[in-house]
């Protein structure tokens, strides 16, 4: 079937099998590899994206949700326009140290990302139970937190700028 | 997965046509059981009905003494209800406590309804507040619908509308989760009506189940120091991996009293 959809703000029209998950369309058909499969049974997290602006978990998704909707990846992240800098989440994960391997990390920023859209005055229990549903092995989430919270503050600045 | 055709209708008896003349067909909502069951291969239906495209699904509305939730509201939606928050909060409760973020975005109220997991969340909900479930075709009591393991009384190509709960003077929910899964290793929805209250547990034996002896010490006195003495019998219970049937039987004394707290607060 023919699917037709905004990807990181470009028109997008592929033709798929409805038995095919948008993490796998992502990463196969349209080599955005960005979003990653961890465990593939919609506990991990690394794959979120955000579908129509809400975070959502790649490897459970079938591609004919993707019709008429809006998707943002990891790829689909950035600075200022023209600036040629990373979005202000991805700074503080760089400045805090919020990840050691980076494997959870795509999915952490979209959900941290979303997080902070919905709730600019995050605290440290609105992480906590937000992340719930992405997992990291390295960090013991302590560092993630604190970016989480340095992320949403600087998005909130840029937002008044 | 293995391939299957995939249907979009817009309108409800279109998709009730197409149930009913594909044979081992399946609906799909928000796919958060049903992608992963796909997946793992356990199903493999030769065609998908998508109900996202009918109209009317999605929403909720205050009739009054009901409050009335669409099939395919998602959890997060019941979660954020400021409605919900209003007239039922043990019930916007239980939508916040459903799984993680992400799948509380997609899954929906009438798909984990119609898919009654034995450890699934709402079963307590629907059940505990006595609440209606209506379909394409008819009214169906919570009393008469959920039939123990993934059985409900639905007949084929019948689809489930919406969910009308009755506002009940108080509510609560208290779950112990599995920490992986964050399904509930034991839930109990408990409600106060003008006529007594109701006593709901899930995650605990095949399917969610009242506990009369509970709705008769709380319909006496609303406080969790009444039912601390009752425990429930292990027959019937649920032993794997996550716990012993004995203590998803003290699970369950354990976690009514914090739904009566949960509904006192």
């Amino acid at each position: 079937m023919q699917i037709s959809f905004t990807l990181n703000g470009r028109p997008t029209t592929v033709d798929v099998e409805p038995a095919t998950l948008v993490a796998e369309l992502l990463r196969e058909r349209l080599t955005l590899t960005g979003t990653h499969i961890g465990c593939d049974t919609s506990q991990c997290g690394a794959c979120v994206v955000h579908l129509d602006g809400l975070p959502v978990k790649s490897c459970t998704l079938l591609a004919p949700a993707l019709d008429g909707a809006t998707l943002l990846t990891i790829e689909g992240l950035h600075g200022a326009p023209g600036s040629n800098q990373m979005h202000p989440m991805q700074e503080a994960f760089r400045e805090h140290h919020g990840l050691q391997c980076g494997f959870c990390t795509p999915g952490m920023l979209m959900t941290a990302v979303a997080l902070a859209t919905e709730k600019p005055d995050l605290t440290e229990a609105d992480v906590r139970h937000g992340l719930e549903g992405n997992i990291c092995r390295c960090t013991g989430y302590q560092n993630i937190v604190v970016s989480v919270i340095s992320g949403a503050a600087a998005m909130n600045a840029a937002k008044g700028e | 997965m293995k391939p299957f055709a995939y249907h979009q209708p817009g309108r409800i008896p279109d998709a009730a046509k197409l149930l009913t003349s594909i044979e081992d067909s399946k609906l799909v909502a928000g796919g958060m059981t049903l992608i992963p069951t796909l997946k793992q291969r356990l199903a493999s239906p030769p065609a998908l009905i998508d109900l996202s495209r009918l109209e009317n699904l999605k929403g909720i509305t205050d009739d009054g003494a009901t409050v009335t939730i669409g099939a395919m509201t998602p959890h997060a939606v019941v979660a954020a209800s400021k409605l919900v928050q209003a007239k039922i909060p043990g019930l916007a409760a239980l939508a916040s406590m459903i799984g993680d973020p992400a799948v509380r975005i997609r899954g929906t109220i009438g798909g984990s309804v119609a898919n009654n997991d034995p450890a699934a969340d709402y079963p307590a909900g629907v059940l505990g507040l006595g609440a209606t479930v209506v379909t394409s075709t008819r009214e169906i009591a919570a009393d008469g619908f959920f039939r123990g393991l993934f059985e409900t009384a639905l007949e084929p190509g019948e689809i489930i509308t919406a969910i009308r709960f009755p506002v009940p003077f108080k509510a609560g929910y208290a779950k112990f989760k599995a920490p992986a899964s964050r399904y509930a290793l034991v839930g109990v929805f408990v409600a106060k009506f003008a006529d007594g209250v109701r006593v709901a547990v899930t995650g605990a034996g095949s399917g969610v189940f009242r506990v009369p002896p509970m709705e008769e010490a709380l319909s006496q006195n609303f406080d969790p120091s009444a039912i601390a003495a009752i425990r429930i019998d292990t027959d019937g219970l649920t032993s794997d991996i996550h716990a012993e049937a004995d203590y998803r039987a003290h699970l369950v004394t354990v976690m009514a009293k914090r739904a009566v707290d949960a509904a006192l607060s």
